[in-house]
């Protein structure tokens, strides 16, 4: 089984606030985590391994930076961990996102060998588009199955598994032909604590670099310039007011609650 | 089981005592394994934010290189700071402007973690996110940890314990009492961002030059320190109380810093700024005599864990290198014969004994304990010398001649002769 995952860092978003005076948001201090969608990927992959062999390579594009959040992969123990980076792809929208990560997909399997599972998160904390890891499925021409919240069965020698999905009305449990890409919920698992050896093996593991040198990219299909969506209107949500503080003694308090609150319950 | 993690040595804490140690042992090939409870090295670490260069000697090939650290500090304020008002004397100095730079403001945050990479670099392993449970002894020799990772127990001829204030693994082995209220204060500190131009305008200094303010006195209560550092684009604010005077106080550390932010000498310098980290940390500062046991078979105690700052001049981290420094040569020297007994490892606190780290803080003993007890010392005199200072200053028409009298009065009165001159023997016998 070699199952690859595509992870994005993100910042914090439960710390970012907004500056109320520009309209922008305060990123300076926020930290880069994982997005947490992707370690559950992590997490169902690895627990895959264990249970039926093989190995899980991760990838991400990003900045130098983003070699935090492969390390974290692979202290979760992931195999393998691949960092996309290179300028061409500054400003790139999903649509060119999809595009770089589906060609360093196609440069590892031809480094590590053919991938089964394909996971993503079902979207990153930041941007919340949920596009890029479809686009990465078309791209491949693979089934998709969005909103995993379990992975029933997976069978490598005969190449399908079974995945339960969430949708708008319940859940539906569907059996896929391999390869397939999985965007996954937090509901799938729940994160283990992964032994120490396995954080030995992941300091000791080297992130391998992928660029335009060992890349073959169509540069048409990458960066801000080839990137179609555009940001027509942005705006600052309306600053929520502080509720009205009540004080008193209990009586009082009892009182003038009562007060606010019985026109609404008429 | 054959498939046991064994390394040379473990370092227990990526702080500064840890990395130095792991760092120095690295370069000399031994296989040494670093384990961080944070989620990196420097998560989790505090200090007020003054880092002297020179003990960085011998450990890194240059800093700070492209260490990140903030201003280096040319000008030293000390004040006794009284309810409106203080005294205080300023030494700045061009010579603090010359390369090497005598110290910088930093962030630990940021250093440690450039410190890790080093210690990286040098070919140490770090581990982030495990805690160390316990020892692994056998025979009264530790033989390893136990952390809390599934199949977390590692082995190794040496663990050096850089687990800071708290040491989970010295007194675990008994070789620290309990922490007391009177030896270990509460650190509360604010960083609050403003413009660069601003804080070289505030506090007369250009490009990376920088300005340390130690604060005591009858603002504070108890023996409290305050001070005030410039970063580049902010000012880090705080104070340290012993637990002992907040037991007493009745006051916390955050509400007495909120209160020394509204201090007419204070407030000027940070107006306009935004709090943007709110920081929080034990100090050890018990000094010498509440050391713990440093060493034991296959065991040292380095850093914060052995109570080594030096509290009467802000230094802690320059100590903690200094100790992981001689732990990890003291190690290369015992493995050369293979023996990790305490009787090899003693050399450790040979060279701690000759060196900086234990003569200051022998020199400074008793001071812990005469602060404490005379309480007339940071109370009494900073509040008189203010009072005198406004007095003398003051222009109305009284004679000095009679304004000294009406001083002395006081001060008399106040804290009597004797006494004066009981305090100056006690100052001079405890520091001498």
């Amino acid at each position: 089984m070699h199952a690859l995952i595509f992870i994005k860092q993100v910042p914090d978003a439960s710390q970012v606030r907004v500056n109320y005076e520009t309209g922008t948001l305060i990123r300076e201090g926020v930290p880069a985590i994982l997005n947490p969608f992707e370690a559950h990927a992590v997490e169902e992959a690895v627990r895959l391994r264990e249970k039926i062999g093989g190995k899980v390579s991760v990838l991400t594009m990003g900045p130098p930076q983003a070699t935090d959040a492969l390390k974290e992969c692979l202290s979760m123990g992931a195999d393998n961990a691949y960092l996309l980076s290179d300028r061409v792809f500054a400003g790139s929208d999903t649509l060119a996102t999809s595009y770089a990560l589906y060609e360093g997909a196609r440069k590892i399997i031809e480094l590590e060998g053919d991938v089964d599972l394909f996971f993503a998160g079902k979207q990153a904390i930041d941007g919340d588009t949920a596009q890029t890891g479809p686009g990465i499925a078309t791209r491949f021409g693979i089934p998709l199955i969005t909103y995993l919240i379990k992975l029933d069965e997976v069978n490598i020698d005969k190449k399908y598994a079974i995945a339960t999905r969430l949708t708008e009305f319940g859940q539906e449990t569907v059996k896929t032909p391999l390869p397939a890409f999985f965007t996954v919920e937090e509901t799938l698992n729940e994160l283990s604590y992964a032994p120490l050896p396995w954080l030995i093996k992941a300091a000791q593991t080297e992130i391998k670099r992928l660029s335009s040198e060992n890349v073959e990219l169509d540069r048409n299909q990458c960066g801000l310039k080839h990137s179609p969506t555009k940001v027509k209107k942005a705006f600052t949500p309306e600053k929520r007011q502080r509720g009205e503080t009540l004080k008193g003694t209990c009586n009082d308090l009892a009182k003038q609650a009562s007060e606010i609150l019985l026109p609404f319950v008429k | 089981m054959s498939n046991k993690l064994r390394y040379d040595v473990i370092v227990v804490g990526a702080g500064p005592a840890g990395l130095a140690a792991a760092t120095v042992l690295a370069k000399s090939g031994v296989k040494v394994i670093v384990i961080e409870r944070g989620r990196f090295p420097g998560a989790k670490n505090v200090m007020g934010g003054v880092f002297y260069t020179d003990c960085m000697k011998g450990i890194v090939d240059e800093f700070p290189g492209k260490a990140p650290v903030e201003r280096h500090v040319i000008e030293e304020r000390m004040w006794l700071l009284d309810d409106n008002s203080h005294v205080g004397i300023t030494h700045k100095n061009e010579m603090f402007n010359k390369e090497p730079h005598n110290c910088y403001t930093v962030f630990r945050a940021k250093l440690d973690k450039w410190f890790a990479g080093e210690a990286e670099k040098a070919g140490a392993l770090i581990i982030n996110n495990t805690v160390v449970l316990e020892p692994i002894v056998e025979n009264n020799k530790v033989i390893g940890v136990k952390t809390d990772r599934p199949q977390g127990d590692i082995y190794a001829n040496v663990v050096i314990a850089a687990d800071g204030v708290n040491s989970l693994l010295s007194k675990s082995l008994g070789l620290r009492k309990e922490l007391k209220s009177k030896d270990v204060a509460i650190a509360a500190k604010e960083v609050i961002g403003l413009n660069e131009d601003i804080i070289n305008e505030r506090f007369n200094v250009k490009g990376s030059e920088g300005v340390t303010i130690e604060i005591t006195g009858s603002f504070f209560p108890g023996e409290t320190m305050g001070f005030i550092y410039t970063n580049k684009k902010s000012v880090s604010l705080g104070v340290g109380m012993i637990l002992e005077d907040v037991i007493n106080s009745k006051m916390n550390a955050n509400d007495l810093l909120e209160s020394m932010k509204q201090h007419p000498s204070i407030a000027p310098l940070i107006a306009g700024g935004q709090t943007k980290e709110f920081l929080v940390h034990l100090i050890p500062e018990g000094g010498y005599k509440e050391m713990p046991k440093l060493v034991m078979d296959g065991f040292m105690v380095v850093g914060d864990a052995a109570m080594m700052v030096n509290s009467i001049h802000r230094e802690g981290s320059n100590l903690a290198i200094t100790s992981g420094r001689y732990a990890a040569e003291t190690y290369l020297e015992a493995a050369k014969i293979n023996d990790f007994s305490e009787n090899v490892l003693k050399k450790y606190i040979h060279k701690l004994n000759n060196s900086f780290v234990i003569k200051d803080l022998k020199k400074y003993k008793n001071l812990p304990d005469l602060l404490q007890k005379d309480k007339r010392l940071l109370q009494k005199y900073p509040r008189l010398l203010n009072q005198a200072a406004f007095e003398l200053l003051t222009v109305n028409g009284i004679p000095k001649k009679e304004k000294e009298k009406m001083i002395w009065k006081t001060a008399k009165k106040e804290i009597g002769i004797s006494n004066m001159i009981k305090d100056l023997i006690k100052i001079w016998r405890s520091v001498k």
